[in-house]
């Protein structure tokens, strides 16, 4: 991929334009385009470590099914076998390793959601 | 449903004040994707008076909608307050007259409604230990009034509420390991089911009007109110969701468990184990991350257009997180 500029730059600098124009605009859409700042910051994150997140959960995943796969694939194959309920939370490993992803997840979505007491 | 809201209040103005009332002020309010909300002033010779107008912007299903009508949230309103429960007062059910669809208007309580001020804030410092109490105690009043009969209320309970969103889940398509979890366990988990009471229905921080002296000054947002387990009301509010950044403080980020359960049981409501109430919040979690998934999907199909709607499809992951502390925890 080019560099200059990269997608997350090109991404910066349109939520650094929304914060602009941020407080001229009526109480609704000063609101809105908050919301779209933070989409863009979002998409930011996920350019930069969405790979790494999908990697490590199907690494997680495979550890606990026993094989590997594709994101997809292995996301699946974990909602099928929870349902059948074949896997459950007294599989040993499998909720310290679903928390692990979704700890991932999280500071993709929401890196400032606090969660812990 | 496009309409002109600003251009139909005068008219309004004048059917509840008179012929000399002139509208003076006139805002919406920010949140709300099928609901619009807007506060409204009325000046008489000598006079001012402050409304709240809450009408319908998007098309509605009373059979399948989970909401009632404003119709029966007016009905609603009107008989928790005269039970004792801070409702705020009804003023108008509008009909074609009005202009305005389906709504209706009630008295303007003031005070602070966003969840983040309530909970830092440094004006509500003093009355904030006090909250949790206040809101077991309102929920008691709310449990102990007989349902308005024309308000045609649904009713469930865990399982049943389990199951609606499980097949809303199914229907989505979205594969998330920690959803099917809770599902599966939830299932086998479900508290006996209760004699069922009249419930809010959405009864969190965001939804209650805070003044800075007396504390809750009205519960808002009756829309969802249906017949059901007390503790669906009383771990709603729970929830991490609406604890807005303080985690460790249980009850909308402003008080413990211990201090909403006393406050329900010396107002009448019975006892409610903290077990059961546990079990319903993550139920909550779980149903919160479902409409989350539910309000992209409202975007992704093409019938909201607000950039809102699919960032709000972000926010499962918060659901997913407070599942699996719950489930670390035994619930």
């Amino acid at each position: 991929m080019i560099t200059h500029p990269k997608a997350e730059e090109l991404v910066a600098a349109v939520a650094r334009w929304i914060d602009e124009i941020r407080p001229g605009l009526d109480p609704r859409n000063a609101f809105l385009a908050r919301v779209a700042a933070n989409a863009l910051a979002t998409v930011g994150r996920e350019l930069a470590s969405g790979q790494a997140t999908e990697r490590a959960a199907v690494a997680r995943m495979a550890e606990i099914l026993g094989h590997d796969g594709s994101y997809e694939d292995l996301t699946a194959e974990f909602c099928a076998r929870l349902r059948s309920g074949e896997l459950s939370a007294e599989t040993p490993g499998l909720l310290s390793a679903l928390k692990a992803n979704v700890i991932d997840q999280l500071a993709i979505d929401q890196p400032n959601y606090r969660h812990q007491a | 449903m496009s309409l002109d809201v600003r251009a139909a209040l005068p008219r309004l103005a004048q059917r509840l004040a008179g012929p000399d009332a002139t509208l003076a002020a006139a805002e919406r309010l920010s949140g709300g994707a099928s609901m619009e909300t807007w506060a409204f002033s009325v000046e008489t010779p000598g006079a001012r008076q402050d409304f709240v107008l809450r009408r319908r912007s998007a098309p509605f299903d009373p059979e399948n909608s989970r909401s009632t009508s404003l119709a029966a949230e007016a009905a609603l309103i009107r008989t928790v307050r005269d039970a004792g429960a801070p409702a705020p007062r009804l003023i108008h059910l509008c009909d074609v007259d009005d202009g305005l669809g389906e709504a209706h208007v009630t008295a303007r309580v003031f005070g602070e409604t966003l969840g983040r001020r309530i909970v830092s804030d440094r004006r509500f410092e003093t009355v904030r230990p006090q909250l949790a109490r206040q809101c077991g105690e309102i929920l008691a009043t709310i449990h102990a009034t007989p349902a308005p009969g024309d308000a045609q209320l649904k009713t469930a309970d865990f399982l049943v509420e389990l199951g609606r969103y499980e097949e809303a889940y199914r229907s989505l398509g979205a594969e998330r390991p920690v959803l099917e979890l809770a599902f599966q366990h939830l299932k086998q988990n479900a508290p006996q089911p209760v004699e069922p009471v009249l419930l809010h229905g959405d009864f969190r921080n965001g939804n209650l009007i805070i003044d800075p002296e007396i504390g809750v000054a009205a519960v808002l947002d009756w829309e969802l109110s249906h017949i059901g387990d007390p503790a669906e009301d009383l771990s709603w509010i729970c929830v991490n969701s609406w604890r807005f950044g303080r985690p460790d403080k249980p009850v909308g980020g402003f008080g413990d468990y211990s201090e909403l359960l006393a406050g329900y049981e010396a107002a009448g409501g019975g006892r409610v184990s903290l077990k059961r109430l546990r079990t319903w919040q993550a139920l909550g979690s779980l149903k919160w991350g479902v409409m989350c998934l539910m309000m992209f999907q409202s975007w992704a199909g093409g019938t909201e257009a607000s950039v809102e709607r699919p960032m709000i499809g972000r926010r499962v992951s918060e659901t997913e997180i407070d599942l699996v502390n719950l489930l670390e925890e035994g619930l």
